[in-house]
């Protein structure tokens, strides 16, 4: 191949915190990843953008091994991702050791998924006491710490039930939080959530950003985008179709189908206009 | 009452719907129970004076407490933590795990208990006198090699055992396990899958997330039924009969009426107790219920002060 695969940025010379290469799922004998090659570097923050159905969801949850892939390789730091490989021999990875390699690799989800018959608290300690055996006492003021840092210090003692959507997720991210992880997964974390709180958990993983963690976010949210990643990557039908910087893919994308999509979400985004019918009159 | 086109309609004052049947059931209810007391207090074969002196007879008590109850309680214990483990292998990836548990309900869902406590109390007795556990063929192993050890690991006497509580409690114990699986399998289910996901994300194995995360949540759909196991249990253990153990509320009770040739007064005996255990039990769900419930509803006033970020303007 004579081209770097579109979704490699070249800015980088250093190693990719995140390598994919040619990263193939099926359900069902349906393809819904049909080969992925993604680097991202250490400290970047890289927005996964792309219609429904596209499979942004899936490549994120084969990252740290939700999903199982059916052919190509994913590294996380150096490690290839469920495998040991041995001398070009492939062999699956136990449990456990699957599990050490999820330590290392935060996921914050759309419905949160926070554990209900805990509180918040309980829900950012819960890793670190029971997956690292770290002492409570310390993991308790890192917790408390990390709930301040989201701005709920006054919630630490409530169930995830007695917060709303926005707290939850900020709960959500602090739990992820709690392992140290070296990367950042978010799939679609504001997208449950009522307009009004979705600020304050953009707000939060802004900062996040601003302090240098690696991030792999999902979003529809396209000012987020263009003022926090360092690089938009377009995925549509399983491929990535584009990827670059955000001024560049967003305001001037190169593809039909990526412009396409920015045109129905730009009317999306624009409370003025009426976006079902404008959406069926586009598709 | 006039209401014209612009007045506003008022409070309202219907007739209420009348319930006739109501009344015929209720007066129905009411002849049957005069004739229960009619029969109750013209009948001296109830003999209820000398039902409450069997309630408090040593035997009853002592089969109340080493038999109906520890029966119970053991036998529940086992039936729980062997349910629980064959929902797990139910659930598991591995084909040899999940058909064992399929193989282990299939047989134990199929036989009574009655005849089931009977097989380990008098059958298995006849067939074995003393329980090992070592190699297939151990002695005829040993035999030909010319070893002292036949091969055994661990002995055990059953003859001494087959007539004591303890059988019941393995044979209720490991029928219930086989209702138990599929109570747990069903609580297990009703968890959302992402509360796995979430924990495995962190870094949980699956053994982990299963102990820490799913099963505290399956318990809530668990505990309902799990109760309803414990009552039907409590009956059962008048099935002890069949090993046969006899120090167990139901026979104590039936025997002080038979050796008095007044047979009422020993089941009424009996079935006050069982209704004053179960009564107990249905207080002890309600807390145990309540208890896994935390977390669900929104059972603390939400305090609504908005939290404000210096800077942090939403990018919406
Ligand atoms: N567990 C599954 N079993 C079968 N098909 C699946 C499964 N998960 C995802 N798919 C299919 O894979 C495709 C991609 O799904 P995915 O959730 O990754 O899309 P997405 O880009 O995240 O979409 P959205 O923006 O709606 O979240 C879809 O067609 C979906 O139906
Ligand atoms: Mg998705």
């Amino acid at each position: 191949m004579s081209s770097l695969p579109t979704g490699v940025s070249t800015r980088h010379t250093g190693e990719p915190l995140v390598r994919a290469l040619n990263v193939i799922k099926a359900f069902h004998g349906a393809e819904v990843l049909k080969g992925i090659d993604f680097d991202v570097h250490p400290g970047e923050v890289v927005c996964l953008l792309g219609p429904s159905g596209s499979g942004k969801t899936t490549f994120l949850r084969c990252i740290n091994q939700l999903e199982k892939i059916d052919g190509g390789r994913i590294w996380v730091d150096g490690d290839l991702m469920g495998y040991d490989d041995r001398g070009g021999t492939l062999h699956q990875l136990s449990d456990k050791a699957i599990a050490a390699q999820r330590c290392e690799i935060g996921m914050v989800f759309q419905r949160f998924n926070l554990f209900p018959h805990m509180t918040a608290l309980a829900n950012v300690m819960e890793a670190p006491v029971r997956v690292r055996g770290e002492k409570k006492s310390d993991v308790r003021v890192r917790a408390l710490g990390l709930l301040e840092r989201v701005g709920l210090s006054d919630k630490a003692d409530s169930y995830p039930a007695q917060l709303s959507g926005g707290e939850q997720q900020r709960v959500a991210i602090s739990r992820a939080l709690a392992m140290s992880p070296k990367l950042m997964l978010f799939d679609e974390p504001t997208s449950a959530l009522d307009p009004e709180l979705v600020g304050d958990v953009l707000a939060v993983m802004r900062e996040l950003a601003a302090q240098g963690m690696t991030m792999i976010v999902v979003t529809h949210e396209m000012s987020f985008a263009r003022e926090v990643a360092d690089r938009v990557v377009f995925m549509d039908g399983g491929v990535v179709v584009e990827s670059g910087h955000p001024k560049d893919v967003i305001d001037n994308p190169q593809h039909e189908r990526t412009k396409l999509f920015l045109k129905r979400m730009r009317s999306h985004d624009d409370p003025d206009r009426p976006t079902v019918q404008d959406a069926r009159s586009q598709g | 009452m006039s209401t014209g086109p612009t007045d506003r309609p008022g409070a309202i004052d219907a007739r209420p719907l009348r319930h006739p049947w109501r009344w015929v059931a209720v007066a129905l209810i009411a002849v049957l129970v005069a004739m229960l007391i009619s029969s109750f207090v013209t009948n001296p074969r109830w003999d209820f004076p000398f039902a409450f002196q069997i309630m408090q007879q040593r035997p009853v008590i002592e089969g109340l407490w080493k038999g109906t109850i520890f029966g119970t309680v053991s036998a529940m214990l086992l039936g729980i933590v062997v349910g629980l483990a064959l929902s797990v292998m139910r659930l598991s990836d591995n084909p040899v795990l999940r058909g064992v548990a399929f193989v282990y309900t299939w047989f134990f869902r199929a036989i009574p208990r009655y005849v089931l406590l009977a097989l380990l109390g008098i059958g298995v007795g006849f067939l074995y006198n003393e329980f090992r556990i070592g190699l297939p063929f151990g002695q005829q192993i040993s035999h030909l090699l010319g070893l002292k050890s036949d091969l055994t690991f661990f002995g055990l006497n059953w003859n001494a055992l087959s007539s004591t509580i303890w059988v019941g409690v393995i044979g209720l114990g490991l029928s219930e396990a086989a209702y138990m699986a599929e109570i747990a399998r069903a609580g297990i289910l009703s968890v959302d899958p992402g509360q796995r996901e979430a924990a495995q994300a962190l870094g949980m194995s699956s053994g982990k997330s299963m102990r820490r995360i799913v099963l505290p949540q399956a318990m809530r759909v668990i505990v309902p039924p799990t109760g309803n196991e414990t009552i039907a249990m409590v009956k059962d253990t008048s099935l002890l009969i069949a090993i046969p153990v006899i120090t167990e509320l139901y026979y104590q009770a039936y025997q002080f009426g038979q050796r008095s040739f007044k047979i009422m007064p020993g089941f009424v005996a009996a079935t006050l107790w069982y209704l004053i255990v179960c009564s107990i039990l249905m207080v002890g769900q309600y807390y145990l219920e309540r208890y896994y419930g935390r977390g669900f509803g929104r059972t603390t006033a939400r305090k609504n002060k908005r939290f404000a970020r210096p800077g942090g303007a939403g990018g919406a």
